[in-house]
């Protein structure tokens, strides 16, 4: 089980954490990894909490990701980030997009929204990259690439050639978009080095 | 060639592959995209049905018609189908006939965590049920070969955690068989008592000799390792148990249904302790214990709600904690929510205003029983809104009718709401119906249905008037509204409760994200913050894109200029400058 790597993609439905994902799976099939995604559909797409796990290895047997055992976290959002550190592991990393998003009982003002998450993550020993990703896909031609900044910094993690991220991008963003993408991409990826 | 495939896109592939002619379903999370990716093959005719039953029954008429045929439905969706499942497993098939039912243990998209296992063993079906993407695929094929060689519609059990994880698969080529003539045959397709009691016995005869291809079949499959536990376990759950003990004695079962007993007793046999390792009920292990098995571990360790993990395993077998951070403050959940610019949000809002009981149905709609809007009373199932107002109105008296509405989606209405609008026609109810018409089958991510107008392959088809199906069951009061406009909805509806004779308000108004009215959003609007009194007001529609720090302010990246909260302030501080 050790040698299986586990990576949490987290955020609020609508945000593009599909796509992030099958960006990825596209990435880590064509490295020769097994490898399971799994996502959630249907209701809690609806703006609500949503989780998409992603685990590669030599072989791996469950989709799920428990916690205590994402050696990454990608953040679209930072109560989402609070919401999901208990799945992060010891010494596990955090890519935390800097965007506030209240969900419905902050709305109401049933509960609060906490200050000053990132901090606060790392004083609990989170390993937290924070990202304006929301304002590098603006920057980029489209809120909708945040997804793809948070990619950007995640590759400049070395793990994986950039070539095969961009060819990962190539086969599963829209032509149409593919440019747009690349920009974000090249953004997250910049801000991370 | 391997690709990485959600498990419902490799039922689809497996349907391809195996020549499969004729796909017939009705949407529900998680079985949705399986007929969605079949319908992408050209030589797959695919259809989306107005509800399982109707699915159900075409897809038998399709085998009976010589094609290997194919209906997917969610596990409540089986309930609707249920009654053609019961008989067609005693005409047998003619072309091999798949019914793929998926099952959602934690309820991540539905109203109950039904076993749709039992329905195997109640309609003496067998059932296959794979544990990923490549098994979705090679089961399909075998269902059909198993299908024709019994004379039986088989079951492909999946369950949310297989339907929508990617897993990797070998694609194959399609392989047409050759198709079986028809012919006329009254003794097996003609259900009367005297032609079903001889196919009674075809039914059980060929049960038996399943349950004894069971013990040799390939995919009830032994894995031996270490002795000192055994794991009898089916699907994902084998996935579970692989991972959490990777050196331990497997027996996986690939037939959940007929169970091959002498296998699983042979198994017992070897281990010092067997565990039964399944989600929801106990379906295997009381076959197990029922035919005299010793089983020392099942339900009892791992319950019978929501979903199993390989922690959840671990832990039920005594493994310690792990040990895992946690923030230091109590983290505010995230439930779903109506998106901004939703058609339905002023409906609730109007509905929580006049403090009316509302029946609600299933679709997105079910959301406006959450905070802060609350409209809703009662939620059972397809179609109930409407026969349960009529039965409560009948209940509290004529009276109550005047504060009582039902709300039911355009496609949930062609699935089962018409029957139960018949219902109150013709038992003299005087209900007030609204039905929400969004143009689009929302909650399972935008499907036609036949008030669209087109079809799943995209083909223009006429479209059904809800208003003239309403008029035609013989409602005389049917009108149109307009939910984003708050006044007309509510001087409609107060129109409506007052009269003594049923009603239905057509609220029209598309679904936000449908790509036609994306092209024409608007831009976001915003708060005047010297105008805006803090009253509050806006907030009581509970739109994601509001927020309030004493005034209310408006986040530019969700707001879509719906002007619902425009009309709802008193002070003329939303959207001025954008009008």
């Amino acid at each position: 089980m050790n040698e299986t790597r586990c990576i949490m993609i987290v955020g609020v439905g609508g945000q593009g954490t599909l796509l992030a994902s099958r960006i990825l799976g596209n990435l880590l099939t064509g490295a020769g990894y097994d490898v399971k995604v799994s996502e959630i559909h249907g209701m809690s797409q609806r703006g609500g909490s949503v989780v998409t796990y992603v685990k590669y290895g030599r072989k791996v047997y469950s989709p799920v990701i428990d916690r205590g055992e994402a050696d990454l976290i990608l953040c679209f959002e930072r109560l989402e980030a609070a919401r999901w550190l208990p799945w992060l592991r010891k010494g596990g990393r955090m890519i935390v997009n800097d965007q506030r998003i209240d969900p419905m009982p902050v709305i109401t003002g049933a509960m609060s929204y906490p200050d000053d998450i990132l901090a606060r993550l790392r004083a609990l020993g989170a390993d937290v990259t924070a990202v304006d990703a929301l304002g590098l896909a603006c920057q980029a031609g489209s809120a909708k690439a945040a997804n793809v900044v948070l990619l950007g910094v995640l590759s400049a993690d070395g793990a994986f050639p950039e070539e095969a991220w961009q060819a990962a991008l190539a086969e599963e963003v829209k032509p149409k978009f593919l440019e747009l993408n690349r920009r974000a991409f090249a953004l997250g990826r910049s801000a991370a080095v | 060639m391997k690709k990485l495939l959600l498990g419902n896109a490799a039922v689809a592939r497996g349907l391809y592959e195996a020549g499969c002619r004729f796909v017939s379903s009705y949407p529900g999370t998680p079985s949705t995209e399986i007929t969605e990716e079949a319908a992408r093959y050209d030589e797959i005719y695919a259809e989306w049905a107005p509800n399982e039953k109707v699915a159900f029954e075409a897809a038998a008429g399709a085998s009976i018609g010589g094609a290997r045929s194919f209906c997917a439905m969610k596990h409540v969706g089986l309930n609707v189908a249920a009654d053609p499942l019961f008989t067609v497993s005693y005409t047998g098939v003619n072309a091999g006939m798949l019914i793929g039912v998926a099952d959602d243990p934690g309820m991540a998209s539905s109203q109950n965590e039904q076993d749709s296992r039992h329905y195997a063993r109640a309609a003496k079906l067998p059932m296959l049920e794979p544990s990923d993407s490549q098994e979705c695929k090679d089961f399909v094929q075998l269902g059909y070969t198993l299908s024709e060689q019994y004379d039986t519609p088989v079951f492909l059990r999946l369950s949310v955690r297989v339907d929508h994880s990617q897993t990797l698969v070998e694609l194959g080529e399609r392989s047409v068989p050759e198709f079986p003539p028809y012919a006329k045959d009254m003794k097996k397709y003609v259900m009367l008592p005297g032609n079903a009691i001889a196919r009674h016995v075809v039914v059980e005869n060929n049960l038996a000799a399943l349950a004894e291809a069971a013990e040799t079949c390939p995919i009830n499959r032994v894995e031996m390792g270490d002795t000192s536990v055994g794991f009898v376990t089916a699907g994902i759950c084998y996935q579970y148990v692989k991972e959490a003990f990777p050196e331990a004695s497997v027996l996986k079962l690939g037939m959940v249904w007929p169970l091959p007993v002498k296998l699983i007793r042979a198994f017992a046999a070897k281990v010092d302790r067997l565990i039964v390792v399944e989600e929801l009920d106990g379906f295997l292990e009381s076959h197990c214990r029922a035919n005299g098995i010793r089983v020392d571990g099942g339900k009892d360790l791992f319950g019978l709600q929501g979903e199993l993990s390989q922690t959840r395993i671990a832990e039920a077998l005594g493994a310690a904690k792990k040990p895992a951070l946690c923030f230091d403050e109590p983290v505010a959940p995230r439930p779903p929510a109506l998106c901004p610019g939703c058609p339905h949000r002023g409906t609730f809002y109007t509905l929580s205003k006049l403090g009316l009981t509302v029946f609600g149905d299933i679709g997105c709609y079910t959301l406006g029983a959450l905070p802060p809007l609350g409209a809703m009373d009662a939620t059972l199932c397809m179609g109930a809104s409407i026969s349960a107002l009529h039965g409560f109105q009948k209940a509290q008296g004529p009276e109550s009718a005047k504060r009582s509405v039902c709300v039911i989606g355009d496609s949930t209405f062609m699935h089962s709401g018409i029957t139960s609008l018949t219902d109150v026609v013709y038992n003299k109810g005087i209900s007030t119906v609204l039905i929400l018409d969004n143009s689009i089958t929302g909650m399972t991510g935008h499907q036609q249905n036949p008030t669209t107008g087109k079809t799943l392959k995209g083909e223009t088809v006429p479209m059904i008037d809800i208003v003239r199906v309403c008029e035609g069951l013989g409602i005389r009061r049917v009108r149109v509204v307009d939910p984003g406009h708050l006044r007309e909805l509510e001087d409609a509806l107060r129109e409506e409760l007052a009269v003594d004779e049923p009603s239905v308000l057509v609220l029209r108004r598309p679904c936000v994200l449908l790509p036609q009215v994306r092209a024409q959003q608007k831009p976001p609007l915003q708060v005047d913050r010297e105008a805006c009194r803090g009253c509050g007001m806006c907030m009581r529609i509970g739109c994601p894109a509001m927020r309030f720090d004493g005034r209310a302010e408006i986040d530019p990246t969700l707001c879509v200029g719906c002007r619902l909260c425009t009309q709802l302030c008193h002070f003329d501080a939303i959207g001025k400058e954008e009008q």
